[in-house]
C-alpha cells in the first residue's frame, strides 16, 4: 500500500513537469524578493512574504496545497505525512502518520514529536512566544504525538476550515530539541528538513540555499540551489529580469511591468496570471456621522460601477475580478447572478446611482464631503482610491484622499480616526470560512475597522463556520454575504486582486497560486537551460 | 594640538547626546509603531495577542521616560541595543551595511577629486575661454541633475547599449560581493554608482576649486612669485593650488560624510545594501533603536570628518596653530 502511494506521489510529481518538458537537474535559480529584509526568519512569528519566500525552501510542512495544482482551493496533499487522513470522532480527531526516513539538515531523524511540538507552538504558544496565526486555530484543542510516527489533532468542534488552516505555508516544522532549548532560535537561524539546505544569509541582501541530497521526495529538488535577492524597488527587479540577473520575482508585478517585459523579452518571458486571495474594501467608520446611517453606507456602494470599472482598472492595476466576500475561485463564492442581487453589484448603474441619490437625500447627506484614508502603497491602493473618488463624484459626493505611510495608516485604522478608509483582506491559503472573519465586529475580530457592533453578523458567521454540509454551507454563506454587503453595507468590496508573475521561460515547474505565500519551497522548480 | 583634539572629541559627546534625544522624541511623534508595521505591513491579518507580545518583547509598552533613560544610559556606554525590527544588535545591522557605503563613498571621492581639481584649476586658469565654459556647463549639469536620476538613466543605457551590441542586455550585478572575495564582480557592481555619485560631488568641488583658484591667483604672493621668475607650473602647484585647497578640503570632507548614510535613493536604484537604504527602512519600519543609532553614526561621521579636515588645515597652511 505504502509503495502504491509512493508511486502515485512520484507520478503526480512528474506529470506537470512533463507538460513543461522533461525536468532537468542542476542549476541555480536566482530570483528577487520585492521587499526589504524580513524582521526575522521565523515563519511562525512573521506574516510577510519576505520571510516565506526566503525560507520556505528550507522547511517541511505537515500538509500543503498540491504544489502541482496550487490554483486549487481544496487539493491538499501530504508533505511530511504519508496520506491525507479521514477524521474520526465526528470530524473532531485527525490522525496523521509521519513518513519514515525524513532527516533534518543536521542528519538527525525527524519524528512526530517534532511535528507536534511545532504545531503546539503555532496553536498554543508558550508565554513570550509569538504565533502570528494563532486565531486561525480556534478549533484546535490539543496536538499530541502518541508515538514517533503519529500526530493527533483533537478539535473543539468539527469544521471544514481546519484542513485549509493546517496547510498554512508558514507552519514550518521545527526541531523539538531546538524549540525546547530556545523558542526564539528560529528567528535568526535556519535548520529544517525541506528541499534545500541553508548556505548563507547576508543581512538585508540575499539568502542562499543548496540542494538537500537527503530530501524525502525522491528525485526532488531539481535545482542545485537558489539565491534570493531582496530588492524593494520595482525598477531594479525589471532591469534584473531583462538582463537575466534574476529570473523573476514570485509576488506579482503590475500590468505595466508585465507589458514592458513581454515587449522587451518576447518568448524569453512567460507570464502566469490568476486571481489573488487579496482584496481591498472600502470601510466606513460607523462611529462617525453620517456613516452610522445604513442609507449613507448603501449609497456609497450603489455609486460604484463594479462591472465596468474592474476591466478598465485591470489594464493599469493589480485587480481583475468582481467578487463578494469569498475568493472568486472558491466553491463558496457567489456567482455573477447572485452578486447582481446585492447592493453595489446591480447590472444597471443608472438605476443604482438614482437609488444612491435618493438614499442620500433621505438621509440628509446630499453633497456630503468626507475624507478617504488610504495607505501609501501604489498597487492597487492608490488606483482604487482614484477610481472610487471619481465614482462617488457622480452622485455628488466630495471626497478628499488622505494617503498615509504604513505605520500612521494602521494607527489611523486602530484609533478610528477616519471617515472612510481603504481597507484590505489579504490571506494566504484560500480558506473562506476563516477569511470572512474580517467582516465580524471589532470585538470579535480585532482587524475589523468599521467600529460596529452587530450580533446578527456574528450569529450568521457561527452558523457558516459550524455547518459541514457543503450545500447548506453555501446557502448560509450567501446569507452572511448579503447581510454584510447589502442589508448593513458594513463594507464595500473592490475588485479582487490579480496576481501577475512574469517569469523567465527557462524556469519550469512553478505554477501560480491564489496566494503569494504558498507553493514557495521550490522543490519542483527546474531550469530548462 | 593634542589638547585641541581632546577638546574637539569631548565636544562630540553633548552633540551626540543632543542628536540622540532629539531623534528619540521625533520618532515617537510619528503615529503608529513598529509592531503594527511588522505584523500588518505584509497586508495580512494578525492576532492582536501577537501585537501585545511584540510590544512587550521590544519594550515599547513601558513608560516613555523609562525607555528614554534606558536609551541615554545605553548611549553613554556606546550600547545601542538591538534593532526592534530584526532583533539583531544594532552594531551587527550597521556593520553589515557599512562596507558597501564606505566603498561607494571612497570611490566616489576618488572620482570627484580626480575630476574636480584638474578641471577646476584649468577652468580658473583659462577663465572665460571656451574650455572654462565647457567645464562650467559640465559642473552646473552635475549640480542640477539628481544622482539617482543619472543612476536610473545609466543603468538603462547600459542595458540598451549592451543589448544592442551583444543581443543580450547586461547590467551590473545586484548581489553585493566584497572586493576581497571577487574584485571584478565587486568593482562592476560599485563602479556605476560611484561614477554617478562622484559626478555630482565632482561638480560641486569643481566650482569650489575654480573660485578658490581665481581668488588665490590674484594674491600678492602669486604676483611676487611671478616677479621672481618662477615657472608657471611651480607657481600653480606649490603656491596657488595648495592655498586654494583649504575650502576644497572642507567641502570634500562634508561631502564624504554625507555619502555615509546619505545615499538613500542611489542605494535603492542600484540595489546596494548600504547604510542609506538601512536608514530608510529603519524610519519606514519605525525601528526606534536602529534609527537612533544611525543618526548618531551620521553625527559622529560628520563630527570626526570635520575634525580630520581641521587637522589637515595645519598641514596645508603651516600658519594655522590650534592653540
Amino acid at each position: 500500500m505504502k509503495f502504491l502511494f509512493g508511486l502515485l506521489a512520484l507520478l503526480a510529481a512528474t506529470l506537470p513537469a512533463r507538460a513543461d518538458g522533461t525536468p532537468k537537474h542542476g542549476g541555480i535559480l536566482t530570483f528577487m524578493i520585492p521587499a526589504d529584509a524580513p524582521p526575522s526568519l521565523d515563519g511562525h512569528k512573521e506574516t510577510t512574504y519576505a520571510t516565506v519566500h526566503a525560507t520556505a525552501p528550507f522547511y517541511s510542512v505537515l500538509i500543503r496545497i498540491n504544489p502541482l495544482n496550487p490554483a486549487s482551493t481544496d487539493d491538499f496533499v501530504c508533505d511530511l505525512c504519508t496520506e491525507m487522513p479521514k477524521p474520526t470522532d465526528d470530524g473532531k480527531t485527525w490522525t496523521f502518520t509521519i513518513r519514515d526516513g525524513v532527516k533534518w539538515h543536521d542528519g538527525s531523524a525527524l519524528t512526530a514529536a517534532d511535528v507536534a511540538a511545532s504545531w503546539r507552538e503555532i496553536v498554543h504558544p508558550r508565554p513570550g512566544v509569538a504565533s502570528a496565526r494563532q486565531p486561525y486555530f480556534i478549533m484546535v484543542d490539543e496536538v499530541s504525538a502518541p508515538d514517533a510516527k503519529t500526530v493527533v489533532f483533537k478539535l473543539n468542534f468539527a469544521t471544514s476550515a481546519f484542513l485549509p488552516a493546517l496547510a498554512d505555508p508558514f507552519a514550518y516544522i521545527y526541531k523539538k530539541e531546538i524549540l525546547d532549548r530556545d523558542p526564539h532560535w528560529y528567528e535568526r537561524n535556519v535548520m529544517g528538513s525541506g528541499p534545500f539546505r541553508f548556505v548563507e544569509y547576508q543581512i538585508g541582501q540575499s539568502m542562499k540555499g543548496e540542494r538537500n541530497p537527503d530530501y524525502y521526495h525522491e528525485g526532488l529538488p531539481y535545482l542545485d540551489g537558489f539565491t534570493a535577492i531582496f530588492a524593494p524597488k520595482q525598477s531594479v527587479i525589471i532591469d534584473a529580469i531583462r538582463a537575466d540577473r534574476a529570473s523573476n520575482e514570485f509576488r506579482g508585478l503590475p500590468p505595466s511591468a508585465r507589458d514592458q517585459l513581454a515587449k522587451e523579452l518576447g518568448d524569453k518571458i512567460t507570464v502566469q496570471t490568476g486571481d489573488w486571495n487579496c482584496v481591498n474594501m472600502i470601510t466606513a467608520n460607523h462611529k462617525k456621522k453620517p456613516f452610522d446611517d445604513v442609507r449613507v453606507r448603501r449609497a456609497l456602494a450603489l455609486a460604484i460601477d463594479q462591472w465596468k470599472g474592474a476591466p478598465a482598472l485591470a489594464k493599469i492595476a493589480n485587480v481583475r475580478t468582481v467578487g463578494g466576500v469569498v475568493f472568486p475561485g472558491s466553491p463558496l463564492a457567489a456567482t455573477k447572478e447572485e452578486l447582481q442581487q446585492i447592493v453595489g453589484y446591480w447590472p444597471d448603474i443608472e438605476k443604482s446611482r438614482a437609488e444612491a441619490r435618493r438614499l442620500l437625500k433621505e438621509a440628509g447627506a446630499e453633497g456630503l464631503a468626507f475624507g478617504l484614508q488610504n495607505r501609501n502603497v501604489d498597487q492597487p491602493y492608490k488606483y482604487i482610491a482614484a477610481w472610487i473618488i471619481d465614482e462617488w463624484s457622480k452622485i455628488g459626493l466630495k471626497v478628499t484622499q488622505k494617503v498615509l505611510p504604513t505605520g500612521p495608516f494602521f494607527e489611523g485604522l486602530r484609533s478610528g480616526n477616519f471617515d472612510v478608509t481603504v481597507d484590505f483582506n489579504c490571506q494566504g491559503l484560500v480558506n473562506p470560512l476563516l477569511d470572512i472573519g474580517k467582516y465580524l465586529p471589532h470585538t470579535v475580530y480585532e482587524e475589523n475597522y468599521g467600529n460596529y457592533e452587530d450580533q446578527k453578523v456574528i450569529d450568521l458567521y457561527q452558523a457558516v463556520l459550524h455547518e459541514n454540509d457543503s450545500v447548506k454551507q453555501r446557502s448560509l454563506m450567501r446569507e452572511y454575504e448579503t447581510y454584510v454587503l447589502d442589508t448593513q453595507a458594513h463594507t464595500i468590496m473592490m475588485p479582487w486582486w490579480e496576481r501577475i508573475v512574469p517569469i523567465r521561460s527557462y524556469v519550469k515547474g512553478w505554477k501560480i497560486s491564489p496566494s503569494h505565500y504558498i507553493n514557495q519551497d521550490l522543490g519542483t522548480v527546474w531550469l530548462d537551460k | 594640538m593634542y589638547q585641541y583634539i581632546l577638546k574637539r572629541v569631548l565636544l562630540t559627546i553633548p552633540t551626540l547626546l543632543g542628536a540622540a534625544a532629539l531623534v528619540f522624541l521625533l520618532m515617537r511623534l510619528i503615529p503608529g509603531d513598529i509592531c503594527l508595521v511588522r505584523l500588518g505591513g505584509g497586508g495580512s491579518s494578525f492576532d492582536p495577542r501577537a501585537l501585545a507580545n511584540c510590544h512587550a518583547e521590544i519594550g515599547i509598552d513601558r513608560p516613555f521616560i523609562v525607555q528614554f533613560l534606558e536609551f541615554i544610559w545605553g548611549a553613554i556606554r556606546l550600547d545601542f541595543g538591538t534593532s526592534m525590527w530584526s532583533g539583531k544588535p544594532v552594531i551587527v545591522e550597521i556593520a553589515a551595511r557599512l562596507p558597501v557605503s564606505l566603498e561607494i563613498a571612497v570611490l566616489a571621492t576618488v572620482v570627484a577629486v580626480s575630476i574636480a581639481i584638474p578641471l577646476g584649476t584649468i577652468s580658473a586658469l583659462k577663465q572665460n575661454s571656451w574650455l572654462d565654459v565647457v567645464v562650467r556647463v559640465f559642473a552646473i549639469g552635475g549640480i542640477a541633475t539628481p544622482s539617482f536620476w543619472i543612476g536610473i538613466v545609466s543603468i538603462l543605457l547600459v542595458l540598451d547599449i549592451s543589448g544592442w551590441i551583444t543581443g543580450t542586455p547586461w547590467m551590473p550585478p545586484i548581489d553585493y560581493v566584497p572586493f576581497w572575495k571577487n574584485p571584478i564582480a565587486n568593482l562592476s557592481m560599485v563602479a556605476l554608482p560611484a561614477i554617478t555619485v562622484g559626478y555630482r560631488y565632482a561638480a560641486v568641488s569643481m566650482r569650489m576649486t575654480r573660485s578658490a583658484m581665481l581668488e588665490v591667483m590674484k594674491e600678492d604672493y602669486i604676483r611676487t612669485a611671478r616677479a621672481k621668475g618662477l615657472i608657471n607650473k611651480l607657481i600653480i602647484n606649490r603656491h596657488a593650488l595648495k592655498n586654494a585647497l583649504l575650502p576644497i578640503v572642507t567641502l570634500i570632507g562634508i561631502e564624504f560624510a554625507f555619502l555615509i548614510g546619505g545615499l538613500v535613493v542611489t542605494e535603492q536604484v542600484f540595489n546596494l545594501n548600504g547604510v542609506g537604504r538601512l536608514f530608510v527602512q529603519a524610519v519606514q519600519n519605525q525601528d526606534y533603536t536602529l534609527t537612533q543609532a544611525l543618526v548618531m553614526l551620521t553625527v559622529a561621521v560628520f563630527v570626526f570628518t570635520n575634525l580630520a579636515v581641521d587637522l589637515l588645515y595645519a598641514w596645508l597652511d603651516p600658519r594655522i596653530r590650534f592653540n
